[in-house]
């Protein structure tokens, strides 16, 4: 945790109540989220046991896997779990329009937005599209065409989940202790009742006072995918050992679920009455072109990715990943006060009054021949400034105005506007409250890798093209 | 993911209770006795590996002064993982080393143990191991085969546990060091499987036996702790925090296993420190196994035993009539529940969150904590960051700014006073 956040855990413990960590929301959310709520059978790594999933609060569809031990049951659970999902996330993938531009692409006009509980939620959603993606719809072990294509596109969300920034599916307790601060450790902050009971306490009661009635199984069982041991063997045991009694099966999970489902309707709408970001509405845009692509790779008959990536694609993600993370972390705080008083805590901000600025300096910069306007402009500032001259500096009300920091001397801090400084500009007025940083949201350069085919031998050389294989297909399931 | 329902899958792969319910009952009636011979005798690892034995009968009857007429509860590898992460805390150590049932404590204190396992994940452990181990352990052997890169045909199988019904610990862990000596002097170097290996460790000046979980496997002058966890192993990924624990509770082995060849006279690199973790393989109940280095689980371990506090160093700092006796009746407790929660609360703790996890005491240290304003409850993380100041009270003083702060906090109080001001300037 930051300092600034540490802090807001103190004010939480002392005000018995979470704090706000954010002034606005920096995540999309959908006008019509699909809340999934998954369950798993305990001690299995990918068997479904029950899932509540549903594009409303009163629109709950509940799915139960009466045996969970039979393959061909799970099967059926994956088929009326593709049913439900697949054409969700089609209707807003067949529609597209045409971004021109340098060189136009297609864009979806709006995404699909699923929401799961927490990390654990994301994780097993991940594992029902790894188990059934490369299932064959016909021959041996056949299943429904839906199937495959529910485990391409869990694939999909789930790969696109892990880029900071992305909206497409999201773990609801993340989405929570970004935007809050509560007295719950990062341990206790997975469960999703706790989280809200110090969020968004129960008439009379108080946060602290209202996460420890929830952290009761019997009052709030928990959130998935792992159900409540002390459920598993005083409900769920005797009806799956007894003769088979689906309806009381059924009513058992409901029981189980229901709760976590009003808690997740519950949280969309604290989320709701928080503002957007500035910078949400590119972020779904990045979101709605790379489902316009996984789109078309499908209508193409693109194969589903393989098990591994190769080690270029690996770098490749990782070097993506790494830049969306630090872009997302810039824009944040470029979109929000808050945040970026969290970076001023850490010595990567500063903020101040400009006291002198001088617009008309010309220099002659170092190799150039000709003068070049090179303004000046002194801050004065209380906090502590970390950064070495040379130091690339921004500012969230100019983006576009590239800084260099020049001195900083007891709290005077003379920076060089270097560039971005066109007819419409302004540069920054004596006696107006300045905020420079050394984040980017425009996220780092990287050098760029080598093409696949130029693989060098340290990374294996040129892959190999994957393909997947009846093997594959007809992967046991026991 | 949720740490309550973490619990109840890491519970579900501990063994120890299944190999308890198959030659259990016998051992069990000897527990008593077992422990005070183990007592009696405490070996301690000096730094060079030799032994140094103490005579301690007058903690080892505190001890049980302490537990009164309850059955001793033993240790396994996960409550020594567990109590090696937290070394400084008195609580679990004491009641660790008195053989304390904490759940039951814990439960009569009057909160909820969310250390249960779910009934699946009992069976599914159970189905998987017998899996493995069928055939007089051919899955094993091919794995082996597999991850060692051995040319190994056949191998011994030898049952440690099978010593006739009525042994105790000592002597289960006699035959256990007999049957790894011989492996290990054997002139054909023949390989050997020895299943259910009773090693014992010496914790903060007292021995414990580990419930006897892994297979120890000979072939090549090497010895390898094997150990068989029913999570998935999926396109070569496993969960993370599962593989973690896995490793600490395998280390603890080793150092168990180093520890008894060291006194066997034999050497104790012949241990290697690569464990072979045997799991289901993507959806299926088919196994494989990796090599895990457990190098840094070792090294921790031993870093973290080392830095134990002696039990009787503990002892002399407790009241001299402390009992945490439950008193039962049958199975129920009969101690006043407030007696016994001004007992457990006279051992000082050291809560962290981490605890949740691992500790059945957890949720009554958190509460404990919690009211006399920890700062290390709210996370580890905060305490690091509020360097030095260990009350949420004093923390919130150093915010408020009223008076000066002392000497020892004047560079966290000005840092806490600097994000006041601009988180202030931001909402207002």
């Amino acid at each position: 945790m930051s300092l600034l956040r540490s802090f807001l855990a103190v004010r939480a413990v002392r005000d018995g109540r979470a704090q706000p960590a954010a002034t606005v929301r920096h995540a999309h959310l959908s006008a019509e989220p699909l809340v999934f709520v998954p369950l798993r059978m305990a001690g299995e790594s990918a068997a479904p046991l029950a899932a509540m999933v549903g594009a409303s609060r009163s629109d709950a569809r509940l799915l139960v896997v009466e045996n969970p031990r039979n393959r061909d049951q799970r099967f059926a659970f994956m088929a009326e779990l593709a049913e439900i999902i697949v054409p969700y996330i089609q209707k807003y993938a067949a529609q597209m329009e045409t971004v021109e531009g340098r060189s136009a692409y297609e864009r979806c006009l709006d995404a699909p937005q699923i929401l799961v509980p927490n990390p654990g939620g994301l994780a097993f959603t991940r594992l029902i599209g790894r188990s059934t993606r490369f299932r064959a719809t016909e021959g041996p072990h056949a299943v429904a065409p839906l199937v495959p294509l529910l485990g391409r596109w869990l694939t999909f969300l789930h790969e696109r989940s892990e880029f900071a920034g992305s909206a497409i599916l999201l773990a609801v307790t993340d989405l929570l202790a970004e935007h809050w601060v509560t007295g719950l450790s990062g341990a206790e902050a997975g469960n999703l009742a706790a989280q809200l009971a110090w969020i968004d306490p129960p008439g009379g009661l108080t946060g602290p006072q209202a996460a420890l009635l929830a952290e009761d199984p019997l009052r709030s069982p928990p959130a998935g995918p792992d159900t409540d041991p002390g459920f598993d063997t005083h409900v769920l045991k005797p009806l799956l050992d007894g003769p088979p009694v689906p309806a009381r099966l059924r009513e058992a999970l409901r029981g189980q679920l229901e709760p976590t489902w009003e808690l997740m309707w519950r949280a969309v709408e604290l989320l709701r009455a928080v503002p957007d970001a500035g910078g949400v509405a590119a972020r779904w845009e990045r979101d709605r072109t790379m489902l316009a692509r996984q789109h078309a790779w499908i209508a193409e008959g693109g194969l589903p990715p393989g098990r591994w990536d190769s080690a270029v694609a690996a770098a490749r993600r990782l070097a993506a990943l790494e830049g969306a993370q630090q872009s997302y972390e810039a824009g944040k705080a470029f979109d929000d006060p808050l945040v970026m008083a969290e970076h001023r805590a850490e010595g990567a901000a500063f903020a101040g009054l400009v006291t002198d600025v001088d617009a008309d300096r010309k220099i002659i910069p170092p190799g150039g021949k000709r003068a070049v306007a090179r303004p000046l402009v002194t801050v004065r500032t209380a906090d502590p400034v970390r950064f070495p001259p040379g130091r690339k500096l921004l500012s969230p009300a100019r983006p576009k105005q590239g800084t260099v920091l020049v001195s900083a001397t007891d709290g005077v801090v003379v920076l060089q506007v270097n560039s971005g400084m066109t007819k419409d500009a302004t540069l920054p007025a004596p006696g107006e409250t300045v905020c420079y940083t050394d984040l980017d949201p425009a996220g780092v350069r990287r050098p760029s890798l080598p093409d696949a085919a130029e693989t060098p031998w340290t990374h294996g050389g040129p892959p190999a093209e994957y393909v997947p294989t009846d093997e594959d297909a007809q992967e046991a399931w026991s | 993911m949720n740490q309550g329902d973490d619990h109840g899958h890491d519970h579900g792969e501990n063994p120890g209770g299944n190999h308890r319910m198959s030659h259990g009952g016998n051992h069990r009636e000897n527990h008593g006795e077992d422990h005070r011979e183990s007592r009696r005798v405490n070996h301690r690892m000096d730094r060079g590996g030799n032994v140094r034995v103490n005579q301690g009968t007058e903690h080892v009857n505190r001890m049980d002064a302490i537990r009164g007429g309850s059955r001793p509860v033993d240790h396994n590898a996960r409550s020594i993982a567990a109590l090696a992460a937290n070394p400084a805390c008195d609580r679990r150590a004491v009641l660790d080393a008195a053989g304390i049932d904490k759940d039951r404590t814990v439960a009569h204190l009057g909160y909820a143990s969310r250390f249960g396992q779910s009934p699946f994940a009992i069976t599914r452990t159970q189905e998987f191991k017998s899996i493995v181990k069928a055939h007089g352990g051919a899955h094993v052997l091919r794995l082996l085969r597999e991850v060692l890169g051995l040319a190994v045909e056949e191998a011994g199988y030898h049952d440690a546990a099978d010593v006739g019904g009525d042994s105790g610990h000592g002597v289960r862990h006699r035959h256990t060091a007999a049957v790894l000596n011989a492996a290990a002097q054997d002139p054909a170097d023949a390989a050997t499987l020895i299943d259910h290996p009773l090693l014992k460790l010496g914790v903060a000046g007292y021995d414990v036996y580990l419930e006897p979980d892994v297979i120890a496997f000979q072939a090549a002058r090497r010895f390898h702790v094997v150990a068989i966890k029913s999570f998935a192993i999926i396109d070569g990924q496993a969960d993370t925090g599962k593989v973690s624990a896995a490793a600490r509770e395998a280390a603890v082995y080793v150092h168990a296993m180093r520890d008894l060849f060291a006194r066997l006279g034999l050497d104790p690199e012949r241990v290697s420190h690569d464990v072979v973790l045997i799991c289901p393989k993507d959806f299926t109940n088919f196994p494989t196994a990796c090599l895990l280095d457990v190098r840094l689980q070792l090294e921790a371990l031993r870093r973290q035993l080392e830095r134990l506090t002696r039990i009787d160093t503990i002892l002399d700092r407790l009241p001299p009539d402390l009992s945490l006796d439950l008193c039962l009746d049958g199975d129920t407790p009969t101690r006043p529940v407030s007696e016994l929660t001004a007992a457990v609360s006279a051992i000082p703790a050291r809560y962290a969150p981490e605890c949740l996890a691992a500790c059945e005491m957890a949720y009554f240290c958190r509460e404990e904590a919690r009211a006399c304003g920890s700062l290390e409850a709210i996370g580890r993380s905060v305490r690091d960051d509020l360097g030095g100041v260990d009350s949420v009270r004093t923390a919130i003083e150093l915010i408020g700014g009223a008076s000066p702060p002392p000497e020892e906090h004047a560079a966290i109080a000005e840092r806490l006073r600097f994000v006041r001001r601009i988180f202030d300037e931001v909402v207002a």
